[in-house]
């Protein structure tokens, strides 16, 4: 049994640490062409995320109060900790933990503000989480019982076959909420990743300028931490593997992408419904399957 | 490098409009003008705009709300006032309720005239709005990053 080396580990947090914000611009500025061309458009550049960016941290520093700054960097700080954690190798409950920590402090910056847009972005905010943590914790659970370690290390070098081959319905399931994650319709609820219309902007309603950036580049990093996840369910102990699970996540992101563009909002009550069914019959389902016939 | 010109977003405001001109605001965004060309994202929060579309003249019961809209603004912001009522009034002009343009109440950077102003020249606004905002940017620079 062969393991990576802590300096490896380390040098791939450090990529991800420097190399996310670009990835994660990129993507984002895939999103918006994809999206126009899907709708007739020709749509912005390629680049439009990293302008936006540049354009936001030249503005008037605006804040409501200096307590919500702090909250901003933290959800900042802790998404930067989730995905080196990934990157790193680390215990997948970790993650997912210090991932629900991170969104935590994005709810409560929104709710420090006392706009009553804000605060019901955060109420909503909430509730997304609400309908996507058991399945980010099965999904966990979903690697231990396939793989038998919760280490996304372990998982590189020890597993022969992809954990799709044992986890098809936990990896659906997975989908269902990486949707809310990724601030897509039908599940945009808080605040979506486009520039709709609900309830003002629902949880990102009040920062502005500076401040607003801090959360877009927050999500980038989250975004790319997601794909790391959907990737996870493609690689195995051939190194190759890692380039067939990129492209099994960009796959992935223009599904989401396409999910967006053909959908309309959903109600949280049918959000909650709908993740937890998926959840249930599909995560549930596959993990009891796996654990009796294994 | 110019930081404002490549992401300039809008917050559009219907004053006392006819919505003609509103129609043509969002006709921009449609695949025939596709306004999204030039990072122009058509946004419903003010503290996230940097142009403010304003059409139709100005009321007594809207004077109110656009004085809080503009005053939500971050620096830099530029102002258009989209049409021919957001210009100076229009026919609605010696209403009893009508205080006249936009500039009775905020001051306007833009005027695009028109009943209703077609969406080449609501365009056309927009990018000298840009430069403006690119102006005053390099205006907010000078004095430090401080407002006015």
């Amino acid at each position: 049994m062969k393991s990576i080396p802590l300096e490896a580990r380390l040098i791939a947090a450090a990529i991800y640490f420097i190399a996310a914000p670009f990835i994660g611009g990129l993507l984002s500025g895939v999103d918006r062409v994809i999206s126009a061309r899907m709708q007739g458009r020709k749509g912005p550049s390629i680049f439009q995320g990293f302008y936006d960016i540049v354009k936001l941290l030249s503005k008037q520093r605006n804040c409501v109060n200096k307590i919500q700054v702090m909250y901003l960097g933290s959800f900042l700080f802790f998404i930067i900790f989730t995905g080196a954690l990934f990157f790193a190798g680390c215990d997948l409950l970790m993650i997912f933990f210090s991932l629900t920590t991170a969104n935590i402090f994005l709810a409560v910056a929104a709710a420090s503000t006392n706009s009553p847009y804000a605060t019901m972005g955060a109420q909503r905010e909430l509730l997304q989480m609400l309908a996507y943590e058991p399945m980010t914790l099965l999904t966990a659970v979903g690697f231990y019982v396939a793989t038998g370690t919760f280490k996304s290390a372990e998982m590189l070098t020890q597993i022969d076959l992809p954990a799709i081959v044992s986890l098809p319905g936990v990896f659906v399931g997975f989908l269902f909420i990486l949707v809310i994650k990724l601030r897509k319709h039908p599940y945009d609820l808080s605040t979506s990743h486009h520039a709709h219309q609900e309830v003002v902007k629902g949880i990102s309603t009040e920062f502005s300028g500076p401040v607003y950036a801090l959360m877009e580049l927050s999500h980038w990093y989250e975004n790319v931490f997601l794909m790391g996840i959907v990737s996870m369910f493609f690689i195995n102990n051939n190194p190759w593997s890692i380039l067939w699970s990129i492209a099994a996540s960009v796959i992935v992101y223009l599904v989401m992408i396409l999910v967006d563009n053909t959908n309309a909002r959903m109600k949280w009550d049918n959000m909650l419904k709908n993740t937890w069914i998926a959840t249930m019959v599909l995560g549930a389902l596959n993990i009891f399957i796996l654990h009796i016939f294994k | 490098m110019s930081k404002m010109k490549k992401s300039p977003w809008i917050m559009h405001y219907d004053g006392a409009s006819c919505n003609g001109c509103d129609i043509e605001v969002l006709a921009c965004l449609t695949p025939l003008y596709d306004v999204e060309r030039f990072g122009v994202i058509n946004t419903g929060n003010p503290k996230h705009a940097d142009i403010l579309l304003i059409t139709g003249g100005i009321n007594t019961q809207c004077e109110s709300v656009v004085k809080q809209i503009y005053s939500q603004m971050a620096e830099p912001k530029v102002v258009v006032a989209v049409g021919i009522c957001a210009c100076n009034g229009g026919v609605f002009k010696d209403c009893y309720n009508i205080k006249g343009g936009v500039d009775t109440t905020i001051p306007v950077d833009v005027y695009v005239p028109g009943c209703a102003a077609r969406p080449e020249s609501i365009i056309d606004g927009v990018v000298k709005a840009v430069d403006i905002l690119e102006e005053k940017y390099e205006n907010m620079k000078k004095k430090g990053g401080k407002a006015h």
